[in-house]
């Protein structure tokens, strides 16, 4: 590529706030989220920091215990409405998927910087609900403590949830309507890249499941706001009906944020081990069986709260069902690297470690998917632990893996690799510093939610602070080398990667309209050379 | 960098040059589609899509009608006397017509009909919608005066005041969220009546009608459903009641 004059692509195709602002192209409005997630994940982590620093000492010497109860609300309500639901699907997702169906841009670019515009409401809604004072009842706005006992800004946070709600039901529908009436010739279902196929998952649930916690957030506004009697016991309500319909979203909620980051490690798998994925089909299908399976769990959140024993007994059974589609993803990865020609790139580096953190996460689920296990741990560190390992580990490994791979696409520059192999590994070991400690720590019975805690779990608490320092700095490294990279590092070239797929086949940064002619698919975007993959061996 | 490029082979992938310039684009296709068809599919699996998360959205409100309900059956009953049937039964009418002018409307852009003739029935789907949540507010009014809104100013004098304060909030809340519906509806309609004035539909290009149409239908049969959940379950339609 000439380094003179640049060709026209879509970050110097019209300058100015107005042609950001008023854009409708969906590369632009996946970088305007890129920047708006980016800042709401150092918000979200510095709450995180301001808790672990409390933690140190069993005292609550910091903060007081009220302040710390808005302290965890906040983390929880920022990092997972506003960062873990949204980033990968908003960010690489928006980018790629109208590319990698073969599409000129999503099916609707305007419904699209919409849902951007809604989310930023729904995000300032919740900042000014944390400058006020903040939310003191977790983010999971149990009733009736929610709805009648709280004295914080319960109203205002939640009207930001409903608000930003509809950012992510209308980014799901963009992308089920451009993946079944967008694709180009050719491109058949069995052809779609596995990102995609992830991405389809996740939109089923973002369509089915967000519109019932906007329901519920409503109610819980409309119930403190004019003392309806739904959920509160004194007023005739049942809080467990809030629980119900709070976990029929939040529990599928996790899978909209391992689901997309399984998509990418399934994309660089495949790239960094140079062969198909093992199990093309496996692959797609336990994508829809995780969604599927996911809507019907939901009450092993209800273990302790009062639903019936054989209700429990369901549940943990079905809770046990999603380790199926999970362990084949797993599996199917580890055979797919098998044998591969594995090259250690930093997008590499953060695919493994989802592999082994997810590994973790989902083996920890099967405890507390055990309805006795979960009686022990339920509300203590472990389940802390395991969240994080899935959710935490899960979204942000997929987040910075993808983030990494399409950085030459969505910028046209490299990055520094061996700084980036430096912050792979230091986020890793942070994380496992962090989260680790309190698998023991939630075993040995230190309960979640409490600023103080008995003084024979300092030490455990001290690792965590320790990894908790090393993750931040390990998340502050690639801001620089990214913001650096886009002036200094070498160009990348359309294909720095080798790798397939029709975004490897357009310049990088794209053109606005992607394709200049409507591509023609002849085989799956996924085939990694089926005739050498004896010879590479 | 990737350390085997060179078992790199050449994407499977043939870019033709595409057919721009052979037809004249419809002025109302937009760019990132090929075809008028595909615009067309692509907007109403969207609507549908749509729907769907709002059957989510009202399931809710139907989830814990169930459960209060179940849990007080002869409260919901009583709680349901003071709900006047009449009323509920004109605006179950006015909702039914007006879906069926509806159904005109699409089939007039879709049939390439006069300006005019869309516009009627687009007009008198609007007419329809507006005498629905007149009535409406006729029926809240006698709400507020008879003491039924819950709240402080709740009273209830018969056997169950709990349940039935529990059944007034659900009224309020599911025909409240259905009428914000019809609201909305109207908004759209508005636009689409407009957008036919200027002739902007015909047989080629009729999707937003239809899109309209479908939302419209949907709004009409949620009510279906509130009509005898609220109003008629557990009637005993004596003299008096």
């Amino acid at each position: 590529m000439a380094t003179t004059a640049a060709p026209l692509n879509y970050l110097n195709n019209g300058y100015g706030a107005a042609s950001w602002l008023l854009t409708r192209d969906h590369k632009r409005i996946a970088l305007l989220y890129l920047y708006s997630i980016t800042a709401f994940f150092f918000l979200g982590g510095f709450f995180a920091l301001l808790i672990r620093l409390e933690l140190l000492t069993p005292a609550a010497d910091m903060v007081a215990p009220d302040m710390y109860n808005r302290l965890f609300t906040m983390h929880g309500v920022v990092m997972v409405f506003f960062f873990l639901i949204p980033s990968i699907p908003a960010v690489l997702g928006n980018f790629l998927i109208p590319i990698m169906v073969g599409a000129k841009d999503l099916a609707f670019p305007r419904i699209n910087l919409l849902s951007w515009y809604i989310y930023v409401l729904g995000g300032l809604f919740t900042i000014v609900a944390a400058i006020s004072g903040g939310v003191d009842t977790g983010w999971t706005f149990y009733a009736p403590y929610s709805t009648s006992a709280s004295n914080s800004h319960v109203i205002l946070a939640g009207v930001g949830i409903f608000i930003t709600g509809f950012s992510s039901i209308l980014t799901g529908l963009n992308f089920i309507v451009t993946v079944h009436r967008m694709r180009a010739p050719g491109l058949t279902w069995f052809r779609l890249p596995l990102f995609v196929w992830a991405h389809y998952a996740t939109s089923l649930i973002m369509i089915l499941g967000t519109p019932v916690i906007a329901i519920t957030v409503l109610l819980v506004a409309v119930e403190r706001g004019l003392h309806l009697g739904i959920f509160d016991p004194a007023l005739g309500g049942d809080p467990i009906l809030f629980q119900h319909l709070f976990w029929f979203y939040s529990h599928p909620a996790v899978y909209i944020m391992i689901l997309p980051a399984m998509g990418v490690v399934s994309e660089l798998v495949q790239a960094f081990a140079r062969k198909n994925i093992f199990g093309y089909s496996f692959v797609a299908f336990s994508s829809l069986a995780i969604a599927v399976i996911g809507f019907l769990v939901w009450g092993h959140h209800l273990f302790v709260a009062g639903q019936s024993t054989y209700a429990g007994l369901v549940f943990s059974l079905i809770s046990f069902f999603v380790a199926i589609p999970s362990a084949v993803k797993v599996f199917n990865w580890t055979a797919t690297l098998y044998k591969g020609s594995v090259s250690w790139d930093s997008p590499m580096l953060y695919a493994f470690g989802f592999i082994g953190l997810f590994t973790i996460g989902g083996l920890t689920g099967l405890f507390l998917a055990t309805l006795g296990m979960d009686i022990h741990m339920h509300d203590t560190y472990f389940i802390i632990a395991h969240f994080h390992y899935v959710m935490v580990g899960g979204a942000i490994f997929g987040y910075l893996g993808g983030l990494h791979y399409w950085w030459p696409k969505i910028t046209g520059r490299m990055y520094p690799e061996g700084w980036a192999k430096f912050a792979a590994l230091n986020i890793f070991v942070g994380f496992n510093l962090t989260f680790f400690p309190q698998f023991i720590v939630g075993y040995l019975g230190m309960p979640r939610r409490y600023a103080m805690y008995a003084p024979e779990f300092q030490v455990y608490n001290v690792l965590s602070t320790a990894g908790a320092t090393i993750l931040g700095v390990g998340y502050l490294i690639p801001m620089i080398y990214f913001a650096w990279s886009l002036k200094h590092a070498p160009r990348a070239g359309d294909n720095p990667w080798g790798a397939r797929g029709l975004e490897w086949e357009i310049p990088s940064p794209p053109p606005t309209e992607n394709f200049t002619a409507t591509p023609i698919v002849t085989e799956g975007t996924h085939q990694y050379a089926p005739s050498r993959e004896v010879g590479i061996v | 960098m990737s350390d085997a490029p060179s078992a790199y082979q050449p994407p499977p992938v043939a870019i033709h040059p595409a057919g721009h310039g052979h037809t004249p684009h419809h002025p109302y296709l937009q760019h990132h589609f090929d075809s008028m068809a595909q615009q067309a599919e692509a907007s109403t699996l969207g609507m549908w899509t749509f729907l769907v998360t709002e059957i989510m959205f009202f399931g809710g409100l139907f989830m814990a009608y169930l459960v209060y309900r179940y849990y007080s059956p002869m409260g919901f009953q009583e709680a349901s006397h003071h709900l006047d049937v009449f009323w509920g039964t004109l605006n179950t009418a006015l909702l039914i017509i007006s879906s069926l002018t509806m159904a005109l409307a699409v089939r007039s852009a879709q049939t390439s009909q006069p300006a005019m003739t869309q516009v009627k029935w687009l007009v008198a789907t609007m007419l329809l919608g507006l005498g629905f949540l007149g009535i409406k507010v006729i029926e809240y009014t006698d709400k507020f005066t008879h003491h039924l809104v819950p709240g402080p100013n709740f009273r209830w004098e018969g056997l169950y005041p709990k349940p039935a304060e529990q059944f007034y909030s659900l009224y309020f809340a599911m025909t409240g969220l259905h009428a914000l519906h019809m609201i909305i509806g109207i908004g759209i309609m508005l636009v689409i009546t407009w957008m036919a004035w200027r002739r902007t539909f015909d047989s080629e290009y009729y999707t937003p009608v239809e899109v309209a149409g479908l939302y419209w239908h949907f709004v009409d049969i949620v009510w279906i459903f509130l009509f005898p959940l609220l109003y008629l379950i557990g009637r005993h339609f004596h003299p008096g009641a």
